[in-house]
């Protein structure tokens, strides 16, 4: 029934069919924003070995009874607060350009959604998703993300403060520096794939593993290729999501709160649900592009019938539940890269300018480069000779890289100036002597 | 109200009107605004404006590559610079009269006419609003860039990456 009305929405009032797409993408991540960040608190509390936000939302009855809810309407209160916050808007500004900077910032976050699949492109749910199945789906997604940065520069720039200015200075150089790496990882999915539309991404997932093992599917991340790239492409997403430990543009300890440290109140919040949104989303894309996107597991349940006749119906079943389940599946993947992401967070320091700058241009981008290499001579081998010469093709031409990169490296860094070098221990270590720069 | 006479007045041609009006605006603002960085937001509104008449028209790689190209990383880099040198309006007034002033207008103009001449009166005879179909799709594109054009592109890329190395050899400290 509920097809039939999607159906008869698609061929006479397709504008109003966009509208629901649209709203299916803006307000699951509305609603689930507040939830992420008490996640976010909890899980980091919990990694940190602290307790966390676990005071609101306990109920005391009367009979001294209580109710806890282990602190989940902290963001409500956090909200409340936030809007009841004075708002400052310092004097000596860009007016137009501070009121238009949070805006910007929220744009992209919600945009990046605008090609992504959340469910199945066949029957049901290919009418509701994706809200736009074009031609240039993962380019539509790099081009939104690269967007993002204008938000934080133009906020940087309008609070004519200088830490807020140094913050945007970074997060540009940042953005610019790592949307390449992950513009030539996400290229080699691509050539893996032969389309640029995530829905067809997806599918290719779908297929046999390796192209040989019928019963699995060919997650990408279960490829060499695939497996390379989504390191690269998971780093450089965090990059982009100006998240810990790539937080210099908002580094609390050395540029105040950066980007936004004149902002308040609400347009404060206004960059910070950017931020989760983006992350959200993100991970989302990362789970479409490596994860095998709404798949629950990447095993393909109609094949499991040739292996066993006894496993036919479970197969039978379980596709039909992979095929419902989907939505659960996709948004279970994106909280699994929530957690990474906060994970990260908690476990890395933040990187040193240089440092970030030597990360993204000589190891990510290389590496990113050197894989889209292998991945045209994997497909190739496979291609004109079966899949195990192009095995061996591809974990030949992975050596022949490395040892190119690491001679390349060794007449470059001949001469390099050794930098300061800090190490640190903690139980019955010497402490070792301070290398001094040359 | 048609732009050009031997096409009827369409949803289209509206949605084409309000979007090149705002980006010839945008390009004015360019021009027009004493302030630097909103002088380059303007010629990011236009980039994006730009790409969007691109995707009215079916041009759907050419329009997300001016966006990623343009208004991702070449407009970035302009703030960031702006940012850096911490460009503010120019507070000058130029009192005394230029001769420059009227020798631009007439060149501009010139320019124009020019163009104009050769461009506006072919217009005047095109009724077909959109291009064939797949014109701007990825697919195309490629296709003809990796068979007709491979050898162009291969030369073109050659090209690029003597400048990559280039710029590399002119900025690196000397070892």
């Amino acid at each position: 029934m509920v097809y039939d009305f999607l159906a008869n929405l698609r061929d006479n009032n397709p504008l109003l069919l966009g509208l629901i797409r649209v709203l299916l993408i803006i307000v699951p991540i509305l609603t689930l924003v507040p939830g992420l960040i008490w996640y976010e608190r909890r899980l980091l509390s919990w990694m940190q070995d602290r307790v966390g936000p676990n005071r609101v939302a306990t109920i005391t009855l009367k009979n001294g009874k209580k109710i806890k809810l282990f602190g989940l309407l902290q963001p409500i209160a956090d909200g409340v607060k936030l809007f009841f916050k004075e708002d400052i808007t310092p004097k000596a500004i860009d007016r137009l350009i501070y009121f238009f900077a949070p805006a910007l910032a929220l744009f992209p976050a919600f945009a990046l959604g605008g090609t992504m699949p959340w469910g199945p492109s066949e029957g049901f749910y290919g009418l509701l998703t994706p809200i736009a199945n074009v031609d240039i789906g993962v380019l539509y997604v790099l081009a939104i993300s690269s967007l993002g940065v204008y938000g934080i520069v133009l906020a940087g720039y309008a609070s004519n403060n200088k830490y807020s200015l140094l913050g945007g200075l970074r997060s540009s150089a940042q953005l610019i520096s790592y949307e390449l790496a992950m513009g030539v990882a996400v290229a080699s999915i691509v050539l893996a794939t032969g389309s640029l539309k995530l829905t067809e991404i997806v599918r290719a997932q779908e297929g046999p593993l390796f192209g040989a093992i019928t019963g699995l599917q060919n997650w990408f991340i279960l490829t060499p290729y695939g497996f390379v790239a989504a390191v690269v492409f998971l780093i450089c997403m965090v990059a982009e999501s100006n998240r810990a430990p790539f937080d210099l543009p908002e580094a609390e300890n050395e540029i105040i709160a950066g980007y936004h440290t004149e902002y308040s109140s609400m347009k404060f919040a206004v960059f910070f649900m950017g931020e989760y949104a983006a992350m959200f989303i993100f991970s989302g894309i990362f789970a479409t592009l490596f994860l095998g996107g709404y798949n629950m597991l990447p095993i393909n349940w109609l094949a499991l019938g040739d292996y066993s006749s006894a496993l036919k119906g479970v197969g039978e079943f379980m596709h039909s539940v992979n095929y419902w389940g989907a939505p659960i599946w996709f948004i279970g993947k994106c909280v699994f890269g929530i957690t990474v992401y906060i994970w990260a967070r908690a476990t890395l320091p933040r990187l040193r300018y240089d440092q970030l700058m030597s990360l993204g241009w000589k190891s990510l981008l290389p590496t990113a480069v050197a894989n889209f290499v292998v991945v045209a001579i994997w497909i190739l081998a496979v291609r004109l000779h079966g899949f195990w010469i192009g095995v061996a093709a591809a974990a030949l031409s992975y050596g022949m890289m490395y040892f190119l990169f690491k001679s390349f490296l060794g007449t470059v860094d001949k001469d390099k100036k050794v930098l300061e070098k800090r190490s640190v221990e903690l139980v019955d270590g010497v402490v070792p002597e301070p290398v001094a720069a040359s | 109200m048609s732009l050009v006479p031997s096409i009827p007045p369409t949803t289209e041609q509206a949605l084409f009107l309000g979007m090149a009006g705002l980006a010839a605006a945008a390009s004015l603002g360019v021009v027009a605004i004493k302030s630097p960085i909103r002088a380059a937001l303007c010629l990011v509104l236009n980039f994006f404006v730009l790409a969007f008449i691109y995707f009215s028209l079916g041009a759907q790689l050419l329009g997300i590559t001016q966006i990623i190209v343009y208004a991702g990383a070449i407009m970035v880099l302009f703030l960031f610079v702006i940012m850096l040198l911490n460009l503010s309006a120019e507070s000058e007034t130029r009192k005394k009269f230029d001769f420059k002033i009227p020798l631009a207008a007439l060149v501009g103009l010139g320019v124009f006419g020019i163009v104009g001449s050769q461009v506006l009166l072919p217009l005047q005879a095109i009724n077909q609003p959109l291009s064939a179909n797949d014109w701007g799709k990825p697919q195309a594109l490629g296709y003809s860039l990796f068979t007709v054009y491979a050898w162009p592109i291969e030369a073109v890329s050659i090209l690029l990456l003597v400048g990559i190395v280039g710029s590399i050899v002119l900025a690196k400290r000397k070892v």
